[in-house]
């Protein structure tokens, strides 16, 4: 299995001169299989470049949305496949409790916040609630389960043979919390990353940054590395930069992170590949 | 009193998690039972009239718990079990009012009074059910 990042940022788009090492674009990550299927993790900004890379030879693309959150379906619109006359794009996502995920998304890809309906695209779109037991997708197996986070929000476990990846983007595990981590039947998330190979995680806060954000549906990196730890994962990719934090500040943050984890962890940067 | 040996691994629901997050920051007695019934937490204002801390007692099957606190109506009479009220509301999906007698693992019984709701999550997926309730002598 094959994972590749194609936006790596938190929130907001925040493309600039301090920008450039760990990438401005929202959240969007390529999982490829070993026979070259593909699954698309998020559809923020990041899946403009991927779309315009995969070319016109693709065959079903299936796209995993963990929530509705702007800064993770923002580039859909813009998503290349969409828009050629014989492809087929699978859309999964959290439905709310009263509406598909059909309905939800319909709302941003119409007027006056998109200028083409879903309607119109080129390709032929299907659009599935995420599934609520493990499914097959071509190799790989997928798994969603809802994770805390403001919003109907699921994280997902994709395995392929004997390998996993565990994508978290946005979860806030400690959010009431008296003491974090707690135990593993009491920790959001706990069952989806559990052995993964590899964990991508939301590490948007420093711990003194997430004091004043409880309830915004975020990690701290310290709450990160715990997490990490408890579900014993094998690597731990960090994901989700807050907008706000430049090239510098990440450095500065990652390296006390890396000095501090039990588990191997690097910083997830736009443009970077695993091989698990 | 504690069967924490026998504690199911895997994680709970996300919906229970944060449930169990809010209640323990509540001034309010509240016992939490997953899909299966079991007894997975209640909260510090809970232990008076239970009679124990729930480190002290752990998760409980329902049988477990409907033995250890043998719900009886006000005259004294042992409710059937399709008559507790969080019984009700995990096996019926509807809310349940009822005022009772409960034998705390202190051996005391106490008169309380108990709503029960039955928890939905995602799809109408029934994950389990809650009982707020309260000193009702």
């Amino acid at each position: 299995m094959k994972v590749a990042l194609w936006g790596t940022r938190g929130s907001l788009p925040s493309a600039g001169p301090d920008t450039v090492r760990y990438g401005g674009n929202t959240a969007c990550v390529e999982v490829r299989a070993d026979d070259g299927s593909l699954l698309v993790l998020d559809a923020g900004s990041g899946i403009r470049r991927l779309g315009g890379a995969l070319g016109a030879v693709e065959g079903r693309v299936d796209i995993l949305l963990t929530h509705l959150h702007m800064d993770h379906i923002q580039g859909l619109g813009f998503f290349a496949p969409l828009f050629r006359g014989s492809g087929e794009v699978h859309v999964w996502g959290p439905p709310s409790i009263k509406a598909d995920v059909r309905s939800r998304l319909g709302r941003y890809l119409s007027p006056p916040l998109f200028p083409v309906r879903v309607r119109d695209l080129g390709s032929r779109l299907v659009v599935h609630d995420a599934p609520e037991r493990p499914t097959p997708i071509g190799p790989f197996v997928v798994e969603a389960a809802l994770v805390v986070h403001p919003g109907p929000t699921i994280g997902y476990r994709i395995s392929a043979g004997s390998r996993s990846v565990a994508y978290l983007p946005d979860h806030e595990p400690a959010l009431g919390a008296r003491a974090f981590p707690a135990s593993r039947r009491w920790t959001s998330g706990h069952d989806l990353a559990a052995g993964v190979d590899l964990l991508i995680h939301d590490a948007q806060y420093t711990a003194g940054e997430y004091e004043s954000r409880v309830g915004w549906g975020h990690s701290s990196v310290d709450h990160v590395l715990a997490f990490a730890e408890l579900a014993s994962v094998g690597r731990l990719v960090t994901f989700h930069h807050d907008p706000g934090h430049d090239d510098d500040a990440l450095d500065a943050l990652h390296q006390t992170m890396i000095a501090r984890s039990g588990v191997p962890v690097e910083p997830g940067r736009e443009g970077m590949s695993l091989t698990l | 009193m504690s069967d924490h040996q026998d504690t199911p691994a895997g994680q709970l629901p996300i919906e229970l998690i944060l449930l169990r997050q809010v209640a323990s920051y509540l001034d309010l007695p509240v016992f939490l039972i997953d899909a299966e019934g079991r007894l997975v937490y209640f909260n510090e204002p809970a232990e008076p009239l239970l009679g124990l801390r729930f480190d002290e007692v752990g998760e409980l099957s329902m049988v477990d718990w409907l033995a250890a606190f043998r719900p009886a109506d006000v005259d004294g009479d042992a409710l059937a079990t399709d008559h507790v009220p969080l019984v009700v509301a995990l096996r019926e999906a509807r809310a349940s009012h009822a005022r009772l007698t409960i034998s705390g693992l202190d051996g005391v019984r106490r008169a309380i009074a108990t709503t029960s709701i039955p928890i939905r999550g995602q799809g109408g997926l029934l994950l389990g059910a809650v009982a707020l309730f309260w000193s009702a002598p």
